[in-house]
C-alpha cells in the first residue's frame, strides 16, 4: 500500500539516512551526557562492582537513584527526609574502621578497605519497608554479614549482634539534638544477623553508598523496618543479652526489638496494611514480612508476633 | 482606637488575600516543576497542615492585637485570616481523602476510629465548617452577636485539637508541634489576662 503522506513529500525535504543517524547519535551522546551529570549532582562516588545474583533479583521497578538518595531517615543528619542529604557532606568515611567484639573468639578492628575485599561483592535488589508506611526498591550491593560474623568466631554464648554507629557531633550534626538517644543502636538475634538475606552492605546503584544513605557501610534486613538497618557502623558487639536499641528506649510501645514488617500488627498510631511505593500513587498492600516470608518466617515459628513486634 | 479609612481597609485585606494565596501558589509551582521531592502526597499533606494551623493562630491573634495595640484593623481582616485556614483546612483534608487515601471509606473509616491523631483531627475540621459558613454579616444579623460569638468560641477548641493532631502524628522530632503549642498558650493566655 502506498503511503499517501510519504508520496507527497518531496525528495530534497528528506533527511539522508547518514545524517539521520549523525543526528540521533549526537541526541543520545547530549542525554548521556547530562544524564551523567545530573547522577555525579546526586552523587560523585567511586564505582563498585559487585557480581549480579540472580537469586535475589526482584521483578519490582526500581525507585529512581534521586529519590533514594534524596529521601531519607538518618537523624544523626536531621529528622526531615531532605536534611540527610543536604547535610551528610560533613561525613568523612576515609580512614574508617569497625571493630568486632563481645562474645567472639577473634575480636578484630577491620579497616574498610580490608572490608572491601572480605568477601565477593553481590548486587541484591530489596524492597526496602520504612515503618512510617512507604517503601522503595534498591539494587544494594554488598555480602552476607554471616561472612564477616564468622572470620571473629563467635562463642557459644553470642546470641544476639548489636550495631553501633558512629557517635561524632561534628560529622554528625544531628547528634547535636536529644531526639534519640546517640550513638545509634540496633540488634538483630545471631540467626536473623547469620540469615543469608541479612546483607554488609556497602554500595547502591553501581557505586559506593552515598553519605546520606549510610555510607561507608550499612546493613539492609529487608524483611525488617527500615529503622532496624543500622547506617555508618563503627562497632558490632556479639552479646548473651538482648540489646536495647535507639528506638526502643525512644518509644518501647511503639518500636520492639523485632520489628519485622508486618501488615497485620499495626504501629500504636497507624495502619500498617498499606504503603505507598515511593512513585507510585496508589497504595499498595503491605506484604507479611515485605514479601520474604518463604525465607524467614520459619525464624519466628511459633512466636506471637502481636507480641514480639 | 486608632481608625483607618476604607480604602486604607480595603487594600489591606487584598494585600492579605493575596498573601494567604501565596502557600498555595507555591505549592502549585513546585508540583508543576516536578519539586516536591519523593514523596510528594507527604509534603503536600505536611505543608496543607501547616498553613491550616498558621491561619489558625495569626488568625487568634487579632483580639490580642487589638488589646495590646490599640489598633481596630487586625479585627477587621480575622473573618478573611479565618476563612484563609478553613481553605487550607479544607485542601488538607481532600488531600487525605483523594490523594492520600483515594476514598478508601473502609480505611478512612478505621483512620478516625483508631488513629488517635484523625480521631482529633477529623472532628476539628468538621467543626470549622459551621464557623465558615457563619463568617459572613447576613449570617450574624440572623444568629445576633451573642450567640454568633457562642459558636464561634469553637475556634479555641479546634485550634487545641489541630495543634494535638500534629503532635501525635510526629513520629519523633516534637519541636514543630511544640513551637505551635507555645505560640498557641501564649495567645490564650494573652486573651484570659484580658477578661
Amino acid at each position: 500500500m502506498k503511503n499517501p503522506v510519504a508520496g507527497n513529500i518531496p525528495a530534497s525535504e528528506i533527511t539522508p539516512r547518514e545524517l539521520f543517524y549523525n543526528r540521533r547519535r549526537f541526541m543520545q551522546m547530549a542525554a548521556g551526557a547530562s544524564a551523567a551529570f545530573l547522577a555525579s549532582k546526586v552523587f560523585s562516588a567511586e564505582k563498585l562492582s559487585a557480581g549480579k545474583s540472580s537469586a535475589y533479583g526482584l521483578t519490582d521497578k526500581l525507585t529512581p537513584l534521586e529519590d533514594v538518595t534524596r529521601y531519607n531517615n538518618f537523624y544523626e543528619f536531621g529528622t526531615g527526609k531532605e536534611d540527610p542529604a543536604r547535610l551528610a557532606g560533613s561525613l568523612k568515611t576515609r580512614p574508617w574502621t569497625l571493630s568486632l567484639e563481645g562474645e567472639v573468639h577473634k575480636p578484630k578492628t577491620f579497616d574498610i578497605d580490608e572490608l572491601l575485599k572480605l568477601a565477593p561483592m553481590e548486587e541484591r535488589i530489596y524492597r526496602l519497608r520504612c515503618v512510617e508506611a512507604w517503601s522503595m526498591v534498591i539494587p544494594w550491593i554488598g555480602f552476607p554479614l554471616s561472612e564477616l560474623l564468622k572470620k571473629v568466631e563467635p562463642t557459644s554464648k553470642a546470641k544476639f549482634v548489636e550495631f553501633i554507629t558512629l557517635h561524632d557531633p561534628e560529622q554528625m550534626p544531628g547528634q547535636k539534638t536529644t531526639v534519640l538517644e546517640w550513638p545509634y543502636r540496633e540488634g538483630l538475634r545471631i540467626d536473623e544477623a547469620m540469615h543469608p538475606l541479612t546483607l554488609l552492605t556497602f554500595g547502591l546503584y553501581g557505586e559506593m553508598l552515598p553519605n546520606q544513605n549510610g555510607a561507608p557501610l550499612r546493613m539492609v534486613i529487608p524483611w525488617k523496618y527500615g529503622f532496624k538497618s543500622a547506617k555508618s557502623i563503627v562497632k558490632i558487639r556479639l552479646t548473651e543479652q538482648q540489646p536495647v536499641t535507639s528506638w526502643m528506649k525512644a518509644g518501647p510501645n511503639e518500636y520492639g526489638f523485632y520489628a519485622n514488617v508486618n501488615p497485620a500488627v499495626d504501629h500504636p498510631r497507624w495502619s500498617q496494611a498499606k504503603e505507598r511505593r515511593i512513585g507510585e500513587f496508589f497504595k499498595r498492600p503491605t506484604l507479611a514480612f515485605n514479601g520474604y516470608a518463604d525465607q524467614v518466617a520459619p525464624l519466628y515459628a511459633g512466636m506471637d508476633l502481636s507480641k514480639y513486634f | 482606637m486608632k481608625a483607618i479609612d476604607d480604602r486604607t481597609l480595603t487594600r489591606l485585606k487584598i494585600i492579605t488575600f493575596l498573601l494567604a494565596l501565596l502557600p498555595l501558589v507555591k505549592l502549585i509551582v513546585g508540583a508543576f516543576q516536578n519539586n516536591l521531592g519523593a514523596n510528594p502526597i507527604e509534603k503536600i499533606t505536611h505543608i496543607t497542615g501547616f498553613w491550616t494551623l498558621t491561619f489558625l493562630l495569626i488568625t487568634l491573634s487579632a483580639t490580642p492585637l487589638r488589646h495590646f495595640s490599640g489598633w481596630s484593623w487586625p479585627i477587621r481582616l480575622r473573618r478573611m485570616l479565618g476563612l484563609s485556614a478553613f481553605f487550607y483546612a479544607c485542601l488538607h483534608f481532600l488531600t487525605y481523602l483523594i490523594l492520600d487515601q483515594f476514598f478508601d471509606w473502609p480505611a478512612i473509616a478505621q483512620d478516625i476510629i483508631k488513629r488517635p491523631y484523625i480521631t482529633i483531627g477529623f472532628p476539628a475540621f468538621v467543626l470549622l465548617i459551621p464557623l465558615a459558613i457563619t463568617s459572613n454579616n447576613a449570617m450574624i444579623r440572623k444568629l445576633g452577636g451573642a450567640r454568633w460569638r457562642l459558636l464561634h468560641r469553637l475556634i479555641y477548641p479546634i485550634a487545641i485539637a489541630g495543634v494535638v493532631h500534629f503532635a501525635w502524628l510526629v513520629k519523633k522530632d516534637l519541636t514543630q508541634p511544640l513551637i505551635f503549642a507555645g505560640l498557641l498558650a501564649l495567645l490564650l493566655f494573652a486573651r484570659l489576662s484580658h477578661w
